[in-house]
Order: C-alpha cells, then sequence, then structure tokens
C-alpha cells in the first residue's frame, strides 16, 4: 500500500514510520505543521510543533530512508482544534484537543488530502491495536491511546494504520534506539501542545478575557468566593478554588453556569454520577451494537473504566444514555464517554449531560 | 531521477572537483609566508585574476567569501555602514522588491538594528525594476541614499533586470550600486566592469562550483566595512583563512561556465523553450511567471491554477522528478513567495507554483520525464485542494 506516516519528532511516530516500512508499505513521512509561528511556540523536547521537532521528524525520515515533507495544516488547526477547545471552555464544557485533533485534522484534513493525492492510508504513533476495522486497547495499558481514537468513524479507520499497539512503550523506545532514532529517549509529551507554558487558565485569560462571577456553595446557596472567569474551572476540581469558608468539609465544583459565569461547588459526594448523556455517538463498526446493550465505558482520558449499560437513541444516532453500575466523581462535560467490550472499542460520544445517582434509576433524563 | 533544480545547486564540473582534490591533498595557509604558505597564496592568486578575467573584473576586486549569502550580507551591511559613518544622513537603502532573502533580510536587519530606512522598489508584472522607478525613487532621496541593490537575474521567476541602465541611473546620483549576480554568472554575460555596478555577488555552486565559495565582487573605490573582523586577509574587508581549494574550484568553475556559456545557454534555453511549450500544451491554463523571453535560459516557473505547489512538488518527486516551489522555506513550510506577491500574482495562484530549472547537464529525457509525470500531478494535486475544501 501507499502509506502516509504523520511523524511528530517523538519516539512513536518514529517507530510507526520505521515498522511501516519494514511491512513492505511505499511510505511517505509528513510532519503537520500545526503552529502558526514555530518559533515561538516552547521549546524543548516535550511538543510536537517546534522546529526542533521538525528537524528531529526530519531526521527520523532520513535514518529510515523514506521521502519527508512538511504539511502546513496551522490554519486548520486553529480552526478546528484551538477555536473550539476555547469555545468549550466559554460555554462551561471541559473538552479533550487530542481527541478533536485526531477526528478534525489527522483523520480528516490530513487523511482526505492524502487519499486524493493518492495513498491508501494514515499511518500515527498511536498507542492502539486496529486490524479488520476493530479498534482494540493497547498492549500497554499506561500509554493506551484508544480512548483519543475513539471518536474515529469506521470509514476513518478503513484508512489507519497503527503499527504501534502490539508493543509497549518501553519495547518502543528499545526499538528506537536499535535502529539508531535519535529520538529513542526523548522525553513524552503529556501537555496540550498549543498551550506553550502549560498554563490553561492564563491561556484561557487571554482568549477570553475576565469574565467575572460568583462561587456558590450548593448546599448553603451562600455566595462563597468570586473568580475571575468560570473558563478557569472543571468539574470535580478541588484546588485553586480560593473559597473563604474556613474549616469546612473539602468542596469541589460540581457546575458551571457559562453564561452568568456562576461556579457551584459542593461536597465530594454531590459530584457522584450515576448516568451520563452523550451526543453525536461514533460506532467504530458503522452501527450500535444494539438499541440496548451492557458494556465498559471510560469518562476521561486516564481512568479505569466502569461497567455500563447503554441505551441508544431513537434511529441509532443522536444521543445516548449511558447508566453506570457504580457512581463515578466529577464527571465534565465535553469530555467523551468511550465504550468498550473488554479491550475492543464499541464507539464513544460527547458527554453533554450528568445526572447523580438518586435519579440514576429514574432512567435517561429528558436532556 | 530526473534534476530539475539547477537554480538550487548544479552538479559540480569534473575539472572543478579535480582542482578542489587537487588543492585539498596540499598543505599551506595562504597568508603563511613559508613555502607551503606561498605555494597556497599562488593558487589563490591565480583564481583571484582567473575569476576576475572571467567577470570582467580587476584581480583586487575580488573579494572571495564563504559563498553568496556572505557576500550579500557584506554588501549590504558593509557598504551601508561605510556609507552612514562617512555622512550620518546617508541611511536609506534601496533595494529591489524581488530580491533573494539574502539581500531582504540584511535590509530588514538593518532597519531594525541600524535606524536604516528602507524603500523596496516595486516591480512590473514580470518582476522587473524599471528604471525609471529607481530614478524617480534616487531624486526623491537627494543626499540621504547609502546604497542601491537589484539582482541581476531573479532566481525565481528569472527575470533579467536592466543592470547597466539601474547601476547608471545610481552612479548619476553617486549612490552605490550592488547587484546580486548569483543566478546570472555562467548563464548570461556579465561584466562587471561595463555592467557599471560597484558590487556583484557570485557563488559557486550555482555554475558547476562547490558550495561555501564565493565572492563579492567589490570597486576598488568602493568603501565597505567588515562583518568578519580578524586577520584582514581579504582587502580587509574580510577576514578568515581563505578556503584554498574551495576558491581553486570556484575559479575552474568560473572560468569553464563563462567559457562554455553561449554554447550552454543556447542548449539549455532550447531544452527550456521545449519545456514550456509542453506543459502549456499539457496544463493550458498553466501560467508561465516571468518575461517570457529576457529570463534565465534554464528558468521555467509555472504557476498551476487550483493547485498546491508543495504537493505537486511531492507526487513529481515519487515519480523521480526533481523541482522546486522556488519559495523559501522554514521547517519545511512553504511561506508564501515575496517574489510572486510582488508582482501581483494573486495569493491562490501564488501557492500553486513550480520552478523547473535547468543547467548544463540537463538533457531532452529530464524534460519529458516532466512532461509524462505532470499531467497526472496535476490532477490528483487539485483533487487534494478540493478534498481539503469540502472536508471544513
Amino acid at each position: 500500500m501507499r502509506v502516509l506516516a504523520a511523524v511528530s519528532g517523538g519516539v512513536d511516530s518514529a517507530v510507526a514510520l520505521a515498522r511501516a516500512v519494514d511491512a513492505g508499505h511505499d511510505v511517505t513521512a509528513v510532519h503537520l505543521a500545526l503552529a502558526r509561528n514555530p518559533a515561538s511556540t516552547r521549546t524543548g523536547a516535550r511538543g510536537c510543533c517546534t522546529l526542533e521537532d521538525a528537524r528531529d521528524a526530519r531526521r527520523a525520515a532520513d535514518v529510515v530512508g523514506v521521502p519527508f515533507y512538511v504539511w502546513d495544516l496551522a490554519e486548520r488547526f486553529h480552526a478546528d482544534v484551538i477555536d473550539d477547545f476555547v469555545a468549550e471552555y466559554a460555554a462551561g464544557r471541559t473538552p479533550n484537543p487530542c481527541l478533536r485533533c485526531n477526528e478534525k485534522i489527522k483523520f480528516a484534513a490530513v487523511l482526505d488530502r492524502a487519499v486524493a493525492l493518492g495513498f491508501d492510508a494514515v499511518v500515527t504513533g498511536h498507542h492502539a491495536r486496529l486490524s479488520g476495522g476493530v479498534l482494540r486497547r493497547s498492549v500497554d495499558a499506561a500509554k493506551d491511546q484508544s480512548y483519543v481514537l475513539a471518536v474515529l468513524s469506521a470509514d476513518q479507520l478503513a484508512h489507519a494504520m497503527f503499527p504501534l499497539g502490539d508493543s509497549t512503550k518501553d519495547a518502543v523506545r528499545a526499538e528506537a534506539a536499535a535502529r539508531g532514532l535519535a529520538v529513542a529517549d526523548k522525553p513524552d509529551s503529556h501537555d496540550i501542545c498549543f498551550i506553550a507554558d502549560g498554563d490553561t487558565r492564563g491561556f484561557l485569560r487571554r482568549a477570553l478575557g475576565d469574565r467575572p462571577g460568583a462561587v456558590v456553595d450548593a448546599e448553603t446557596g451562600d455566595v462563597v468566593g468570586r473568580h475571575e472567569g468560570a473558563y478557569g474551572f472543571t468539574v470535580g476540581q478541588r484546588r485553586g478554588l480560593g473559597l473563604s469558608r474556613p474549616g469546612g468539609d473539602p468542596r469541589y465544583v460540581l457546575s458551571i453556569e457559562p453564561v452568568g459565569g456562576t461556579v457551584t461547588v459542593g461536597p465530594g459526594s454531590m459530584l457522584d454520577v450515576g448516568l451520563v448523556t452523550g451526543s453525536r455517538p461514533v460506532w467504530t463498526s458503522g452501527s450500535a451494537p444494539g438499541p440496548a446493550f451492557d458494556c465498559l465505558a471510560q469518562l476521561r482520558a486516564h481512568s479505569a473504566p466502569v461497567p455500563a449499560s447503554v441505551t441508544v437513541g431513537s434511529a441509532g444516532h443522536g444521543t445516548v444514555g449511558v447508566r453506570l453500575a457504580e457512581p463515578v466523581r466529577g464527571i465534565a462535560t465535553g469530555q467523551a464517554v468511550v465504550l468498550y467490550d473488554g479491550d475492543t472499542v464499541l464507539g464513544s460520544a460527547t458527554i453533554t449531560a450528568t445526572a447523580g445517582v438518586e435519579t440514576a434509576g429514574a432512567g435517561i433524563p429528558a436532556r | 531521477m530526473h534534476y530539475l533544480d539547477h537554480a538550487a545547486t548544479t552538479p559540480m564540473l569534473p575539472e572543478a572537483v579535480d582542482a578542489v582534490a587537487a588543492a585539498l591533498r596540499e598543505t599551506g595557509n595562504p597568508s603563511s609566508l613559508h613555502a607551503a604558505g606561498r605555494r597556497a597564496r599562488r593558487v589563490v592568486e591565480e583564481s583571484r585574476e582567473r575569476l576576475a578575467a572571467a567577470v570582467g573584473a580587476k584581480p583586487y576586486e575580488v573579494v572571495f567569501t564563504g559563498g553568496g549569502t556572505e557576500a550579500d550580507n557584506l554588501a549590504v551591511k558593509g557598504i551601508f555602514w561605510a556609507r552612514r559613518d562617512a555622512d550620518p544622513r546617508r541611511r536609506l537603502v534601496l533595494a529591489g522588491a524581488v530580491e533573494h532573502h539574502a539581500v531582504v533580510d540584511s535590509v530588514q536587519w538593518l532597519q531594525r538594528h541600524e535606524g536604516a530606512e528602507v524603500r523596496w522598489l516595486p516591480v512590473d508584472a514580470y518582476g522587473r525594476v524599471r528604471p525609471e522607478t529607481l530614478a524617480a525613487a534616487l531624486a526623491d532621496a537627494e543626499g540621504t541614499a547609502a546604497l542601491v541593490s537589484v539582482m541581476w537575474a531573479n532566481n525565481e521567476v528569472g527575470t533579467v533586470q536592466p543592470i547597466a541602465e539601474l547601476a547608471a541611473i545610481a552612479a548619476g546620483h553617486r549612490v552605490p550600486f550592488h547587484t546580486d549576480a548569483v543566478q546570472a554568472v555562467g548563464a548570461l554575460p556579465v561584466d562587471f566592469g561595463r555592467s557599471g555596478a560597484d558590487a556583484l555577488t557570485l557563488t559557486g555552486h550555482k555554475l558547476g562550483g562547490p558550495v561555501g565559495a564565493g565572492a563579492l565582487v567589490l570597486g576598488r573605490d568602493v568603501a565597505c566595512a567588515p562583518l568578519l573582523h580578524g586577520g584582514g586577509q581579504e582587502r580587509e574587508v574580510r577576514s578568515g583563512t581563505l578556503n584554498t581549494a574551495a576558491i581553486a574550484g570556484l575559479a575552474v568553475a568560473t572560468e569553464a561556465a563563462v567559457a562554455a556559456r553561449s554554447v550552454t545557454a543556447a542548449r539549455v534555453s532550447g531544452l527550456r523553450d521545449e519545456l514550456v511549450a509542453g506543459v502549456l500544451a499539457r496544463v493550458p491554463d498553466a501560467v508561465l511567471s516571468g518575461d517570457p523571453a529576457d529570463r534565465l535560459p534554464g528558468n521555467a516557473h509555472f504557476a498551476f491554477p487550483g493547485c498546491e505547489g508543495d504537493s505537486l512538488l511531492m507526487l513529481l518527486d515519487a515519480r523521480g522528478v526533481q523541482c522546486s516551489t522556488g519559495s523559501a522555506c522554514s521547517a519545511g513550510v512553504a511561506q508564501p513567495s515575496h517574489v510572486l506577491t510582488a508582482m501581483g500574482v494573486e495569493p491562490s495562484l501564488a501557492r500553486g507554483s513550480l520552478r523547473f530549472s535547468l543547467g548544463h547537464s540537463s538533457t531532452g529525457a529530464d524534460v519529458d520525464a516532466l512532461l509524462a509525470a505532470l499531467p497526472g500531478a496535476v490532477e490528483r494535486s487539485r483533487r487534494a485542494v478540493l478534498a481539503s475544501a469540502s472536508s471544513r
């Protein structure tokens, strides 16, 4: 096959590239330029968007012996990922930009362009297994990235290759070293790639400005603090609330009301969620396993999945209701709920509403 | 493999390789006084004489540099500094809007850090600075101009500038005139003395010599402050131990390229005309950029409507045809070409541009390979543009 390998300059994509060549494919490497001004984004070895990363990616392609090009997707990335990230926070939700980047950039803008140019698939260094259209967790549970890939449709997955899913991260690093890839020891990237200093709240303040509001206690109704912008909070957050409640129980963010800017806090017990509603479900196989089914649900990028019963909305699209067998604390809207059968991804949806344990027994809420 | 990127770098001539290799086997710093030094010095000075003769200059006027970029930096910054030091009012730099980045960025640096005023000389739709444009700009700037810099021929679109006319206008205002002739030497008749220019940049690897060797041909009476300070080896204008082997290769290549120029240029421009006709026959809406007649013999630059230059380049590369988008890269990301922008080309059209450049080793097979691969590449590139527009 003619395949396009997206190389970030990190160790994973470099090894994925090499494995695609070993598998006999006709491989071309591309580095995605996502920052409008690469020289001004963060330096150091943590990102995927600096000039140093571009050089590392080019060097990996040279070592493997395949053509290398840079594709400038900065405008698309800004519109589809960064602007979306800011808008989601402004609406009181907590987005996952990596997931959005996979959905809109790597397996949409890049894939569409690649197919038009005559390529059959896009190869990335994600840690997940993909075979016959079935997406599964990586064998390395700690590095598994199936959560951020679960947003891909059956058609997108049909044009994707993840050569690293059967390997642990340690094995990937060792292989990189054995292949003479200089990025073998490069640290993993953890932070959001377009927030150079890791200060998400500061980034959002620059984008959205000050939007002061009140922090209200859910139990007493009292105003217990003020804030400069509700976008600085995430449901489940405990630290940095700046409350004037000496001696009280710990308080957590329960909900964010973006229009009035009210942040509601309360005891941890009120964070327990028993029912999640998701919109825009994407089914890995192309259709839902059934109108109602039992599975595992994962509600954050790095959290343990919990048993759940799923009800699919009318006509198989629109919404899903996910009733959790055990309460999960601090679920933020905007995140994805990813449904698994064992380690196989069934599909995903964007969380639009949550309900407490008490109401969960009553079935799917109206919204 | 079919190499259609001679304007980026052209294969070394065998005699230049031999000259470099022979000199590399010898020990000696040309500045040393002993026998080894004298032997190296002799190679350098003979090279200076041969190079000077090939471009119509006097040996003393040849200042060897590490290449074209250094020579451009030296001319622009060095002449600016010398003129400003002599008369603080002379801080205006006039430069063509389609200059190479070695000139553009030097001028912008002077603007940011040295208090230079800048006037970019606009070009016509072919990328040419019209003499009346320079005349008007200099008439406007009496007593304040530090220097004028206009390239001999454009590296992207190939248009040849009216250098003698421009230099005469600058001379009439007693303003030093620099020309970047990197693409011109060996391709066009270049005679420094007759051109009337005060400073001229040339480099080895565009004419069959080695990379890392170039020269600023600098008129005897043109004041120029050094960029590199040290031993003062080159007329006190350029310091650094002379690169004897590279200089030998540069001189041999320049001499050979200039001697063969009329024959090579006729053959190469014949091939280029076939290429242009073939491209226009296969892609009828392709637009030839630059002056259709008065251009570098090996240059063919096209805009392909509805295409992206970088995807065309990739698709042609996959078919063994090597060319260039002709624009500067930062981490490989194509920036809109300032040359095409200055010529008034729409950004969407500029994005679909490719430069094919032929040289002394080009053959009809190179042109045929391009013409065979191009229609399919154009079709795919157009599909990719449509795909990204529809997936929005």
